[in-house]
């Protein structure tokens, strides 16, 4: 049987949730361009006012907010309310520069806790459950966001943190723990310190896992079940909205849930920066319709992806946004056609024949790109016949110009040429200079 | 009658030839043809060695995309005409062929035949009294 934790938000009609958006929109919009100079600014330079906006429809007209705009304003620049409404501070360790810092009044906390407690509930995390929080506590939102959402719906939170792996299973073991909620590598980590303990997982009463904060594949997903004999739920969120909860995968796993009544998606052409039809692939874009400490406005994510808005089979009409499917930042201009090497991935995939790897290299040769994609052949598709390779490059060729709108050079090339690595592969060399 | 090709995906990188014939004779692996079919950005390297199971298993080791496939050794009889004789009968019989090289060792010309169907080429060939190599038939020349 289906839980919902809010149903009457979970599941109102299209016309309802957009109706209850252009409300909060409204206000939302006024709170920040009367309460932060920062916000001000930008709306009188594009020359929008707050009467300007009287629909969530009219949301197109307001500016964006960038990841550089956050460390432009560190650390507290995009605060909307004083600081003794502040109550609590979360920050991400940014891989460069300056970490996001995010401020939070007692209602944000609140309204945090009530999106965690959905989520949960969506993958099917109850009162009766004994939930294992090992995302790191502290400025990470990771152990908090869980712990609060966990509390609230009343499940037994055991709050380990991360790290102690061997304390962990122990107490894991002992007490019964039914959810563990922590990142998908450290729940890979987990599962195979269980076996290295010599444990049995069978005396392990796990069945729920609640992973986010990181990129996984299917692949680590079926590893991760299997090993920890349970079924893995991913939790989507991020540091500028909140933290974890801005949705979660319910039983279908038919995509993420966005829990939209807080945090409204708009997919946008990265390069037109224009509004794209529902469905279509593009930058996800979040504005923070009830969070007043440190409202996002139009803040692009640089994650691709589609968004769904028919009604689930689990009951619940929340938009449901497909896997991430890359970064806009990796988009490449190649003879003025925007080329995403995610793109160019699933294409590769969708060949047997072809190893998972490839490579784009692209150049400027008498003022025309040159765009070659390195393949591997699988050893067992290799043969004696030079035709038969000859026609597979035809045919990945014919494959992308349909696809991409460009044609690329497909060069074979031997078995482990092209690197490997793990997460975050470098997948194109731009070679071209821009003086 | 079938004898071993081993077939070796190139991309056209110098040095990979020199690098596979110092893994050979390392081996002492001894190759007795050998011929390459290219377009303009790769080729396939075909040779005929005495021990291609072994030669196959070393290079795949070494990463080179590596396979064995089942070709024709045709021994070309000593009279003037008869390849072509042979040649005809395959062409005849509606079978194409995808490569074809020749080589000689002491006084005998062996041609290696790729067809595209093999089966009925070698019954051509048997039809027409043409002789062919096993591998022990090959190895022992
Ligand atoms: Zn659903």
């Amino acid at each position: 049987m289906t839980m919902y934790w809010n149903k009457k938000v979970e599941c109102m009609s299209r016309e309802e949730m957009r109706r209850l958006q252009s409300e909060r929109l409204v206000k939302m919009v006024e709170h920040v361009y009367n309460d932060s100079t920062y916000y001000r600014k930008r709306m009188d330079e594009c020359g929008v006012k707050p009467q300007d906006i009287r629909s969530i429809d009219d949301i197109s007209k307001l500016p964006f907010t960038t990841k550089q705009d956050l460390r432009d304003n560190y650390p507290f620049g995009l605060f909307c309310v004083p600081m003794e409404d502040i109550v609590r501070l979360h920050a991400s360790s940014g891989t460069t520069g300056k970490p996001i810092v995010a401020g939070y009044t007692k209602d944000d906390l609140a309204m945090w806790s009530e999106v965690v407690a959905r989520s949960l509930m969506a993958a099917g995390v109850s009162k009766d459950d004994i939930m294992q929080v090992s995302y790191g506590y502290g400025l990470f939102t990771g152990g908090l966001g869980a712990h609060d959402g966990g509390t609230l719906i009343g499940a037994s939170i055991v709050p380990t943190s991360s790290g102690n792996t061997e304390k962990q299973i122990t107490l894991m073991r002992d007490f019964g723990s039914t959810v563990l909620a922590c990142t998908p590598s450290y729940a890979l980590y987990i599962a195979d310190s269980i076996k290295k303990s010599g444990f049995d997982i069978k005396d392990f009463k796990l069945r729920v896992g609640i992973f986010g904060a990181e990129p996984w594949t299917d692949a680590m997903r079926r590893d991760i079940e299997e090993k920890l004999n349970i079924k893995a739920f991913d939790i989507y969120g991020l540091t500028e909205m909140c933290g974890p909860g801005v949705g979660c995968e319910c039983e279908c796993q038919n995509g993420t849930h966005l829990w939209e009544d807080h945090f409204y998606p708009e997919i946008i052409d990265p390069v037109t920066l224009q509004p794209l039809p529902p469905g279509e692939k593009g930058e996800l874009v979040f504005t923070n319709l009830t969070k007043w400490g440190m409202p996002m406005i139009r803040y692009r994510t640089r994650d691709l992806t589609t968004l769904h808005y028919e009604t689930c089979e689990c009951g619940r009409t929340a938009v449901r946004m497909s896997k991430i499917l890359g970064r806009s930042d990796d988009m490449l201009i190649i003879r003025g056609v925007n080329v995403f090497p995610s793109t160019i991935e699933s294409i590769i995939l969708e060949f047997p024949e072809c190893e998972p790897y490839y490579m784009i290299e692209v150049d400027r040769v008498n003022n025309t790109d040159t765009f070659d994609i390195q393949v591997e052949v699988k050893p067992e598709y290799y043969t004696d016949r030079i035709t038969e390779l000859a026609a597979l490059k035809k045919r990945i060729t014919a494959r992308v110009q349909s696809v991409v709108g460009i044609s690329p050079n497909i060069k074979i090339v031997e078995p482990n040429t092209i690197e490997r690595s793990m997460g975050k592969a470098k997948h194109a060399i731009d070679h071209r200079k821009f003086e | 009658m079938l004898i071993k090709q081993l077939s070796v995906f190139l991309e056209n990188r110098l040095g990979r030839f020199s690098q596979i014939a110092k893994i050979f004779s390392e081996a002492g692996i001894n190759m007795k043809a050998f011929t390459v079919s290219e377009n303009a950005e790769f080729g396939v390297l075909h040779l005929i060695v005495s021990d291609p199971e072994k030669a196959c298993a070393l290079l795949r080791e070494k990463s080179f995309a590596a396979t064995l496939n089942d070709v024709i050794c045709l021994q070309c009889p000593d009279v003037p005409g008869a390849l072509e004789v042979a040649l005809a009968a395959i062409t005849e019989a509606g079978i194409s062929i995808e490569y074809m090289y020749a080589f000689a060792q002491g006084s005998t010309a062996s041609v290696i035949i790729r067809p595209n169907d093999l089966d009925k080429c070698i019954e051509v060939l048997s039809e027409n009294k043409f002789k062919t190599l096993t591998q022990e038939g090959l190895n022992s020349i």
